[in-house]
């Protein structure tokens, strides 16, 4: 995601907590965010993750999704019952669907790939802070396939809450543009909509994709473990 | 810019000659299937009507297309004498052994089918041509006057042998001097380059063939003559006293003396053709192997120029280049072509993202969508996409390529876009072929659709859409 001119919380520089088991990444990511973010702390594994999240209230965590001690989603959902106001970006190096699902579902704002720019990445951090959410080009694939185009394939099996279990035409057709690659802006353009409106829609996503009960959710995620 | 492009100046794009399908492709793509059908689609050319789409039995509608869109042509390609044959099998759909034999066949009756050959020849224009033989010879007065002559005298040949009381002679008569007029028609005003062709078909008959045995024509046309005279003598001889053994004996002595006289001159035709057709797949192998070539060889010595700088990586390159070479030419593995046979979509897409980041070090983001089997028309999309891919990581100058592929129902579609310098699509000169030749024609034969969209300064985005052939729904992921 490219820089959108998209304001920054409170304080200017937010607060970032950095969580992953690699050294040389998380001082590499210190040295590239430095200028644009406030590094709060970091940690290598879950427990001194949630330790230290507890003790320096950062806006962001740039959460690793695999981490030695467990998954990601562990330090999120820990994290979440006492300080709801902290906020996750899930990064990952391998792109494995069900881990990146599984931490999105437990409450991470958003997902990046490791390979992603430093611009892009503190624009991502900005977003994550100010509260919407941040889609890749991966993430919005696996969302569109999870919600995959045939509503009724449940076996006949109704849908708990229709309303979370489908995406919205409007939906599929911003997370399709993330997919092929287009910023926000971009998208705005080809929609003719506006960059807050691909946010809502976006964030809308996000909502559907973390509370919605449907199974096909987690047997998606497990099927796609094989490949 | 000008670079999209990258089937540069090999001109691998030869000329494919039309020619009714069966034995072209046949064994080739059903041999080694190829995942990727690099150039192997040929479109069939305009003109040649689809065999597959009439019955065996629809003798009706195959003989009325014959009437529909203009004359037919003779096939060049084909051809033994005129190609007559040729050009109405090509029209109407019949083989054309069959069409030779029904040729053949009326000549017995009567000498039919030879007017018949000599009349379609005067009358249709070859294949490619406006004009036919037989519209030039109306301006050919010398031509006329020699046909007239000709005839004539032949008439006179004919009167007399009635007389002398071969009175079977007769019923070939008119054909006789339909096909001999007709003949020196054909001879004087065919174009130069058939009248090569009817030299060489001529000259054992007359002996004046280029590079040919005399010696042995002064053995054989004696022989013939004997063994000639001879069958005549007793046919004639037999027609008065009427012995059915004489008659098989003057019969074979006749068919003898063909098979003497004309025997070199047929196992030749033969030849030629064999050969001919041997050219021709051998023409459309090289084809097949420049495209092959230019998506790999040539590909990865234009990174290797440009990384001149970096050994460490061109030592990479030229490895990676020499395993893929090796594969192909020892192993039988095209280039590009995907391992086992069940591969799908998405397994494809990975495939073109691990090959694109290892031999151009840039990154793809590849994503995709639902899943499906390969079927041809999918490989070709997918070689279409990876020649976009590899395109745009060339010339875009972006570090990060994103290729995203959707399976819909009805549809797979593929984006590939590049936020790099981009280019005008109206300035790629003709001759660089990668975008226009890889990506377009490429969708084009197999029903698909691809659309280019640059901006210059912002980045380029081809989209590929090749719609799934009916009843291949794959079960959602449930």
């Amino acid at each position: 995601m490219s820089a959108s001119g998209h304001p920054v919380s409170a304080g200017g520089r937010p607060r970032v907590f950095i969580v992953d088991d690699h050294g040389l990444f998380r001082s590499g990511v210190r040295s590239e965010l430095a200028d644009h973010v406030q590094v709060v702390g970091e940690a290598d594994d879950v427990q001194p993750a949630i330790a230290g999240i507890a003790e320096s209230v950062p806006d962001v965590v740039l959460l690793d999704v695999h981490l030695p001690g467990g998954g990601g989603q562990m330090v999120v959902s820990a994290v979440k019952a006492t300080l709801p106001q902290v906020r996750f970006l899930a990064l990952s190096a391998s792109d494995a669907p069900e881990d990146v699902i599984a931490v999105i579902r437990a409450g991470a704002r958003g997902y990046v790939t490791k390979t992603i720019s430093s611009i892009d990445l503190v624009d991502a951090v900005r977003r994550v802070a100010a509260g919407d959410a941040v889609f890749s080009p991966l993430l919005a694939g696996f969302v569109l396939d999870a919600f995959a185009a045939f509503p009724q394939a449940d076996s006949g099996r109704p849908s708990f809450d229709p309303e979370l279990d489908q995406l919205t035409a409007r939906e599929r057709e911003v997370l399709r543009l993330i997919a092929r690659g287009y910023t926000y802006k971009e998208i705005a353009r080809e929609l003719s909509i506006s960059i807050k409106t691909v946010e809502t829609h976006v964030s809308s996503v996000l909502r559907k994709l973390q509370l919605s009960t449907r199974h096909q959710l987690t047997r998606w995620a497990a099927e796609r473990r094989l490949t | 810019m000008a670079g999209w492009a990258s089937r540069g100046d090999d001109g691998h794009v030869e000329k494919r000659t039309g020619s009714p399908p069966q034995w072209r492709t046949a064994g080739q793509q059903d041999g080694g299937r190829l995942p990727w059908p690099a150039d192997g689609d040929v479109p069939r050319p305009e003109g040649w009507p689809d065999q597959r789409q009439l019955g065996r039995h629809d003798i009706g509608r195959r003989v009325r297309r014959l009437c529909t869109g203009g004359p037919p042509q003779r096939g060049r390609e084909e051809r033994l004498v005129g190609g007559v044959a040729a050009g109405l099998a090509a029209r109407t759909g019949f083989d054309v052994t069959a069409v030779r034999t029904v040729f053949v066949v009326a000549c017995l009756v009567g000498g039919f089918g030879a007017a018949a050959y000599v009349v379609a020849w005067l009358l249709m224009p070859a294949d490619g041509e406006a004009g036919s033989i037989g519209g030039r010879a109306l301006t050919d007065r010398r031509g006329i006057a020699l046909a007239a002559g000709l005839s004539s005298l032949l008439v006179v040949v004919l009167v007399i042998g009635w007389a002398v009381g071969a009175g079977w002679i007769s019923r070939f008569a008119w054909s006789l001097v339909v096909t001999v007029a007709g003949l020196v028609l054909i001879w004087r005003n065919a174009d130069p380059d058939e009248q090569v062709m009817m030299r060489r078909l001529a000259g054992p008959v007359l002996g004046q063939s280029v590079g040919y045995r005399r010696s042995r024509l002064v053995w054989r046309v004696p022989v013939a003559l004997l063994l000639l005279i001879g069958g005549l003598v007793m046919l004639l001889y037999q027609h008065q006293h009427g012995q059915p053994l004489d008659l098989l004996g003057s019969v074979l002595l006749l068919i003898a003396a063909v098979v003497v006289m004309l025997g070199p001159w047929w196992l030749r035709i033969a030849r030629d053709l064999v050969m001919e057709r041997q050219a021709r797949v051998r023409a459309e192998e090289r084809a097949d192997m420049a495209a092959r070539v230019h998506d790999s060889v040539l590909q990865t010595l234009a990174l290797i120029q440009l990384r001149a700088g970096e050994p460490q990586r061109v030592i990479q390159l030229a490895r990676a280049q020499e395993r893929e070479l090796r594969s192909w030419l020892f192993d039988g593995r095209a280039p590009g072509s995907l391992g086992g046979q069940d591969m799908t979509v998405a397994a494809g897409v990975r495939l073109i993202q691990q090959e694109v980041e290892a031999q151009h070090g840039v990154a793809v983001e590849a994503v995709t969508v639902g899943d499906c089997d390969l079927d041809d028309n999918l490989s070709a999309l997918l070689a279409a996409a990876r020649e976009a891919t590899v395109n745009a990581v060339k010339w875009s100058g972006a570090d990060v390529v994103s290729l995203f592929a959707e399976v819909e129902p009805a549809q797979v579609s593929v984006f590939v876009r590049d936020r790099g310098r981009g280019f005008d699509p109206g300035a790629v000169p003709d001759d660089r072929k990668g975008l226009t030749e890889s990506v377009r024609a490429r969708m084009a034969r197999r029903g698909g659709a691809a659309t280019v969209r640059s901006v210059l300064g912002e980045g380029t985005e081809v989209s590929l859409t090749m719609p799934r052939v009916a009843g291949e729904r794959q079960p959602s992921r449930t």
